[in-house]
């Protein structure tokens, strides 16, 4: 039959019931998770099927979250937390650095926590403060975390599966706007490692790295640009930490330029690390140093101004003319 | 005393219904002991009887309270090596629990073997309990390690060194325990300076609404490093449980028999589906907060000579001996014991090698982690570079 296209967040939904079905371990926690099936209905009907004691309602404490995810880890459970938007994690970010990173290291491997804590993140849905930020730089900065971001269904559905069979601890940003996108969901094949990027539209004059939801974005830059006759490649990192240098690496050693998209402030963000280290990789293959589009150094703007916050076509043009004019 | 279920339960000890917030204008220091406070023993050593409490120790015989004194020596003759070990330079730091040793016996002698414990980073006396090698306790102390053992090993969690964390691990394994359909119970350390951190309360919250099987003990030890308990908190600690709907005890936490029996009854009442406790051991911090701390800057020797007189091991020692429980063997023997744990831990500590300097990089990642494995690559080339240096000589 002809596949059927499945939205991210149905995607997401998919992979955790398949999750509850196969490992009786694997939890659902959160805020509103059970009867609304949360705010974005990402696990819609599941505690209807799985039961109030594996979907778990949990009282509004985002510390008391993770917290008790942890202990529920040392038990033998694999939780899935969900934190109801990216600007309300940081309650709970004293449990994740202090002590969800940490276990595994201080234990001397004794202790294995298995925990994925779920964050909706990003802007342009129009949201009120705090729902629209991109924390992900400030995980991606501490060891003994992973920190991935898918950018469609099929990857939303089969990263899911990874991060819960992960043995560490894996911050899953989900970007909320492509909640909705969709895509073919091949159920049967892993595409891929967990922390491999991804090729998803060759070139041959400059190379735009992103995840989440710039991938799209950047997806649409390069068919913009290649009305104008430029050739762009597109990489997905699909993982933040641990980065897959090498992918971007031999891209760019092609290209020659690169130039790296995210929502997040673009100050101590991910794309600077990716321009420190694929300047020392590539030093002699670039023709224009790394060039970067993101957010600005100011608190994420009330939703009528977003759209000038946040990277747009032309602002991912723009940097590309720049890089392509060196 | 009957246990109580969490809804039925009458602020009987958790005296919370003279409302302080309503009258007082500025905070109090918090009621002492009588009559809130649970005792079996005086600081005399004289036993008196409790109608609620007495059945938690009435099958206790000569030989288990000798066993409760024994421990209680060994582990403050262990804490005396640890702070001198540090004075020699071999820790860098240690946090003594001079004068908690009853707190910690008497509820660490009430755990089952398939009950759990997290601890803080001073519960040396219950890591004694638990059988945990007390020179394992050292190496995070000596900068060795964040943690030398294997916490499933002796059901004993690290140490927690953040305070409070420990709290909603406690609880989110005791919910655990419940969606295993286990009679386990979790008992869950921390102190009055923890009381005041949002996990604590958290804690409670989750706990109550789960009806987890978690104990909370709280070590009330009258000071966080400087700063008394009146600065955490204007209402007796163990009345803060009343208003997460569980019942909270005020024990004193220099006698080792009254923690046996209050800490025996809250695991009771965990197992049998009742939910969480709070216990605040009321007792003491005979020493320093750290090895680096210096309380003559904030404290009068009144008040440490003053508990002095409430000792918890002195104080069962009178017991045992109006009770002519023990003999001078006894005491003979005991000692001798304690010198040589004294010398087995002194040369253990000095004998603890440094670690691998790869130690580093490792056990960062269980699955691995590609950044980790580049940086220890790396570190061994310039490692190598000095060996390569060296043999070029």
């Amino acid at each position: 039959m002809a596949a059927e296209k499945t939205a991210l967040a149905k995607a997401i939904n998919e992979s955790l019931r398949h999750a509850l079905e196969t490992d009786p371990k694997v939890l659902v926690m959160g805020e509103d998770v059970g009867k609304l099936g949360g705010v974005f209905r990402v696990t819609d009907g599941l505690q209807k099927d799985f039961g109030e004691s594996r979907v778990i309602d949990t009282p509004l404490a985002e510390s008391g979250i993770v917290g008790t995810a942890i202990g529920l880890a040392l038990r033998g459970y694999r939780p899935v937390v969900e934190i109801q938007f990216d600007g309300f994690v940081f309650p709970a970010y004293d449990q994740i650095v202090t002590q969800l990173a940490k276990m595994h290291a201080r234990s001397l491997g004794k202790v294995k926590l298995p925990v994925v804590v779920r964050i909706p993140y990003g802007g342009g849905i129009g949201a009120v403060e705090h729902h629209s930020e991109s924390p992900e730089s400030l995980f991606a900065h501490v060891s003994g975390l992973k920190v991935v971001s898918p950018s469609d269904a099929s990857d939303a559905y089969w990263m899911m599966q990874q991060a819960i069979q992960s043995d560490d601890p894996v911050i899953f940003f989900e970007p909320k706007r492509r909640y909705w996108d969709k895509a073919e969901v091949n159920t049967e094949a892993i595409p891929g490692p967990l922390h491999k990027a991804r090729v998803v539209r060759e070139g041959t004059d400059l190379t735009l790295a992103a995840y989440g939801p710039m991938v799209k974005l950047c997806r649409e830059a390069a068919d913009a640009a290649a009305e104008e006759g430029k050739s762009l490649e597109v990489v997905d990192l699909r993982s933040v930490s641990p980065l897959d240098f090498d992918t971007v690496q031999t891209s760019v050693e092609k290209t020659r330029r690169l130039v790296v998209v995210h929502e997040a402030p673009v100050f101590f963000g991910s794309g600077a690390e990716i321009a420190a280290r694929i300047t020392e990789r590539c030093f002699y293959h670039l023709e224009a140093p790394v060039l970067r589009v993101g957010g600005y150094h100011a608190p994420y703007p009330p939703a009528r101004l977003e759209e000038e916050y946040l990277p747009g076509l032309d602002r991912v043009l723009d940097a590309v003319d720049r890089a392509l004019a060196y | 005393m009957t246990v109580e279920s969490t809804a039925a339960h009458k602020p009987r000890r958790s005296a919370g219904t003279k409302s302080t917030a309503g009258r007082r204008t500025t905070a109090k220091k918090p009621t002492g002991a009588e009559p809130d406070l649970v005792q079996l023993l005086t600081p005399e050593g004289a036993r008196v009887k409790n109608a609620e409490f007495d059945k938690y120790v009435a099958g206790i015989t000569p030989e288990d309270l000798r066993g409760l004194y024994r421990d209680m020596v060994l582990t403050r003759r262990f804490d005396a090596e640890a702070t001198a070990l540090q004075r020699q330079g071999e820790l860098g730091l240690w946090a003594s629990l001079l004068g908690q040793e009853a707190a910690q016996i008497g509820s660490g002698r009430a755990l089952r073997d398939d009950d759990y414990v997290f601890p803080t980073y001073r519960e040396h006396g219950v890591a004694w309990c638990r059988g945990v090698d007390p020179t394992n306790l050292l190496g995070m102390f000596r900068g060795v390690n964040h943690g030398g053992w294997d916490p499933n090993t002796n059901n004993f969690h690290l140490y927690t060194i953040v305070i409070g964390s420990q709290t909603l691990h406690a609880t989110g394994y005791a919910m655990g325990i419940t969606k295993d359909g286990a009679d386990s119970a979790v008992i869950a350390y921390f102190g009055d300076g923890a009381s005041s951190q949002g996990d604590v309360a958290e804690s409670f919250t989750f706990s109550a609404v789960y009806n987890a099987p978690v104990v909370f003990f709280c070590q009330n030890n009258q000071w966080a490093i400087s700063e008394p308990t009146e600065k955490q908190t204007r209402v007796p600690l163990y009345q803060r449980a009343q208003g997460f709907g569980f019942p909270g005890v005020r024990v004193d936490g220099n006698d080792v028999l009254a923690c046996l029996a209050v800490t025996r009854w809250a695991l009771e009442r965990a197992r049998s589906g009742e939910g969480p406790t709070l216990v605040e051991a009321y007792t003491y911090r005979m020493g320093a907060h750290t090895t680096s701390d210096d309380p003559t800057k904030y404290r009068a020797d009144e008040e440490r000579e003053a508990w002095e007189a409430k000792d918890p091991i002195l104080r069962l020692r009178a017991h045992l001996e109006s009770a002519h429980h023990t003999d001078e063997g006894f005491f003979a023997e005991l000692e001798a014991e304690s010198e040589a744990l004294g010398r087995r831990v002194r040369e253990a500590v000095r004998a603890m090698p440094d670690p691998d300097h790869f130690a580093i990089f490792e056990n960062v990642y269980a699955d691995g982690h590609a950044l980790v494995d580049e940086e220890r690559a790396q570190f061994a080339a310039y490692q190598a570079s000095f060996a390569d240096a060296e043999g070029g000589k």
